[in-house]
């Protein structure tokens, strides 16, 4: 796994894990680039299509960051996401997706340290999972 | 429409420059599909910027627009606005966010380079399938609703009504003027509270602009921001205000005493009543749970005495239906109740009272005409123990919160005890002492210091008769001194809770209740007078436990806030809606249930249930686009293809 960068595609909710990811950048906070941001009005739009898609299309890590529960800008939107995601979790263990490779995460707009936590656990997290090899099964030989 | 898109990266000085390659971003831009045209420019939002991509557009026929700067919460009305002057519709250009998201979080300048190429050909994928937007226009019905009668529906009501437009004032009780009405005087100014609410009451009941709907509730909302349709249930009264001048015979001869709610029930009134001498409107109801004749048809003393044939025992509810544009909600506060309180006899010792029965008793229009007497024997009490924080600040077993106005108004209640009794010996029990209003901590300094008000810091642990004396059990937490101090009566500054029926109207409203029951605000410290359901606003202690200055505040606000969007011509939606193939639609109706604003409805169409969109309503969260099963539902500008593509661009 030496020099292995994983790709992350994070789903960000504009009213807050976005606004977070540019307060890290306003507080010219530092983070490695293993990640791009994708812009929806609520987690609760990210269509789990979207997340597989991602890792059909190369991603090693998906990142669905919304707001706290109870603090949705769309009432209960986040309620929503978790149930997707909480699902869609199983469905990946089942495509033989390692289902850590999907992280869903509360990060108020304020919270613009978390968001670059939240980037750099999930990197090491990711580096010792290894590259996502959909043909081979995501088990990356460990177990045989 | 064959994608002509012009791709405009800013330096930022040096604030994406030093860190982004920008004319490396450029280049590999530049052959990117779709992509006709692209450069750079030092700072992309001055006016040189902003003419530079006017002109290009024109130049280069140009049909869509990137420009890759700072985050779109800064610039993206800016450049919206930049390439609507040149005739290309706003929503046809989008931004690329290398700046926050890119060059001032990372140090790699060849990585970061390399993302800000991703960010950039994202957007110009979303830009490619965006289409061209108007934003909506719904129109407005330039009437408010308040609900509730108290100092804040009576502020909020009259700031609108002055501003000249409409208002349906709903207040559930015969009368308005709510807890206010019934407090004896003020803190820090100990102004009389009649004397500064009734002139406001009758105010409301003359204003033009103003119709009261007293003895009434709402039953039931429907509609949207602008044009919402409530359906209010006049309760019977039994008596026809046309007819009725307010006499008063009817309330004298009527045989029925029930312990009166205004009062405390310190007093009695009568089955037919009007709950206070200063009522607005002045006009009687007949109790029915307690009017011996609904109780067991004989009687009808009422109807032989009045003079006028205002008595109709065979009244109905009615229901009328309102349209408004707004809706205040001002539904108030309840004390909690006393009899929770096991530990300090609440319920049981007559002489245990909570804060709106001792302001009775202190007000000159109260049962004992401001004479402080106890309730059991109605002898003047010589030592009197006043108790804050009861069922407050108790996470364990009662409430969580503050309260917000005990530590205030026992301090009131302790003073002006002192000068209706002077040689008598108020003691007050505190945790802290909370005064920070304006005047307030003044007000404090002036009872401890200059009307020998005893302050103990110190939770009452228990409270029991003896000998016709109530003993409090305490521990003064200053001196570690554990204490028994007998008294006459005991004052407790009981816990504000939300009018209960306010859980019920919430549901009606769709507005959301915190996990105390109080209404809750769309953002603590910027949006403190809007619910999260556009055009609905809150006001009072319907909020949270809030004095008079800060109610009558907010009240105000939420008045200014509903005079905003009247204003308007028309109000403007966002257009990034969902939308629906109907098609592909099977009318499942998972799209309604997850419609947090009841924008999704079915709909019968040629024989085929298919799901509908109400614009207006629609907030965009697109949360029924994800969740419907058929992917008929899309998100204007915000397809599932347009962000297929981005998710596939930026892992290329």
């Amino acid at each position: 796994m030496e020099g292995f960068e994983p790709k992350i595609v994070a789903f960000c909710c504009k009213w807050c894990s976005y606004a977070a990811a540019d307060l890290a950048g306003t507080s010219r906070l530092k983070i490695k680039p293993n990640f791009v941001v994708i812009r929806t009005m609520c987690s609760s739009r990210v269509d789990p299509e979207f997340i597989l898609q991602a890792f059909l299309n190369g991603a090693d890590g998906v990142l669905v960051a919304g707001c706290h529960p109870g603090d949705c800008h769309y009432v209960n939107g986040n309620y929503k996401t978790l149930r997707r995601v909480m699902l869609l979790k199983k469905v990946l263990e089942q495509l033989g997706i390692d289902p850590r490779r999907l992280r869903l995460e509360w990060i108020a707009a304020s919270e613009s340290r978390k968001f670059v936590v939240t980037i750099r656990k999930f990197v090491d997290e990711l580096k010792q999972l290894g590259p996502l090899r959909l043909e081979a099964g995501d088990d990356n030989g460990s177990n045989g | 429409m064959e994608p002509r898109i012009g791709v405009f990266v800013c330096h930022c000085g040096i604030n994406i420059a030093s860190t982004v390659d920008v004319k490396r971003v450029v280049e590999a831009i530049k052959g990117y599909p779709g992509v006709v045209h692209a450069e750079d420019y030092v700072y992309m939002c001055s006016d040189p910027g902003q003419e530079l991509i006017r002109s290009r557009i024109k130049e280069k026929k140009l049909n869509g627009v990137v420009v890759a700067a700072c985050s779109p919460t800064l610039h993206e009305a800016t450049f919206r606005n930049t390439v609507s002057q040149v005739g290309l519709n706003p929503y046809r250009c989008e931004i690329a966010n290398i700046r926050e998201h890119c060059s001032w979080i990372h140090t790699d300048r060849d990585k970061a380079t390399e993302k800000a190429i991703k960010i950039v050909k994202s957007i110009v994928e979303k830009v490619k399938l965006n289409d061209e937007l108007l934003p909506i226009s719904i129109p407005i019905t330039k009437r408010a609703l308040v609900i509730g009668g108290g100092i804040a529906g009576i502020q909020a009501a009259l700031d609108i009504a002055n501003a000249g437009y409409e208002v349906i004032l709903v207040e559930k009780n015969p009368s308005i003027g709510g807890h206010m009405a019934q407090l004896s005087e003020t803190f820090p100014t100990l102004d009389c509270a009649q004397c500064i609410l009734t002139p406001k009451m009758v105010e409301v009941g003359q204003h033009p602009n103003i119709k009261l709907y007293n003895y009434a509730e709402v039953e039931d909302l429907s509609g949207y921001v602008g044009n919402f349709k409530v359906k209010i249930r006049l309760k019977a009264s039994y008596v026809d205000w046309s007819k009725c001048v307010g006499c008063g015979v009817c309330m004298e001869k009527c045989p029925t005493k029930v312990p009166s709610e205004f009062e405390m029930g310190l007093t009695t009134r009568k089955a037919i009543y009007v709950p206070f001498p200063q009522a607005v409107p002045n006009k009687p109801v007949i109790d029915r749970e307690n009017c011996l004749y609904f109780k067991t048809g004989k009687c009808r003393i009422c109807e032989k005495v009045c003079t006028f044939g205002a008595i109709k025992f065979d009244e109905q509810d009615e229901f009328v239906e309102e349209e408004v544009g707004a809706i205040i909600v001002a539904t108030g506060y309840e004390l909690y109740p006393i009899e929770k309180i096991g530990e300090y006899g609440g319920g049981k010792y007559k002489d245990v009272i909570n804060g709106l029965q001792f302001e009775r008793l202190l007000s000159a229009s109260g049962p004992t005409g401001g004479g402080v007497q106890r309730p059991s024997d109605r002898k003047v009490p010589k030592r009197v123990a006043f108790v804050s924080c009861v069922g407050s600040r108790d996470p364990e077993l009662h409430k969580p919160y503050c309260s917000k106005v005990c530590c205030m108004y026992l301090t009131k209640h302790a003073m002006l005890y002192k000068h209706r009794v002077p040689d008598g010996e108020p003691i007050v029990f505190y945790i802290d002492i909370r005064s920070d209003g304006k005047g307030y901590e003044e007000f404090v300094q002036r009872a401890q210091e200059e009307e020998h008000v005893t302050y103990i810091r110190g939770k009452v642990s228990k409270i029991y008769e003896d000998n016709g004396e109530l003993v409090l059990l305490a521990v003064d937490t200053l001196t570690g001194e554990p204490l028994e101090v007998r008294v006459d009566m005991v004052v407790l500054g009981m816990a504000i809770v939300p009018s209960p029926a306010v859980y019920e109207l919430a549901k009606k409203l769709k507005i959301q209740i915190d996990a105390n029951g109080f209404l809750t605000e769309a953002h603590p410290k910027l949006r403190p007078v809007e619910t999260l359901t556009p055009g609905i606003f809150l006001a009072g202690c319907a909020h949270a436990p809030k004095d008079i200055p800060d109610t009558v505040a907010q009240a105000s606000a939420a008045a200014s806030k509903v005079l905003e969007m009247f204003s308007q011509k028309e109000l403007q939606h966002d257009p990034m809606v969902a939308t629906v193939d109907e098609d592909r639609c099977s009318g499942c109706g998972v799209c309604v249930t997850l419609c947090p604003y009841g924008a999704r409805e079915i709909e019968v169409k040629d024989g085929k249930r298919v799901a509908k969109v109400n614009e207006a309503k629609c907030e965009g969260c697109g949360s029924c686009i994800a969740g419907c099963p058929a992917g008929a539902c899309q998100q204007r500008n915000l397809k599932d293809e347009q962000l297929v593509n981005m998710v596939k661009a930026v892992l290329e």
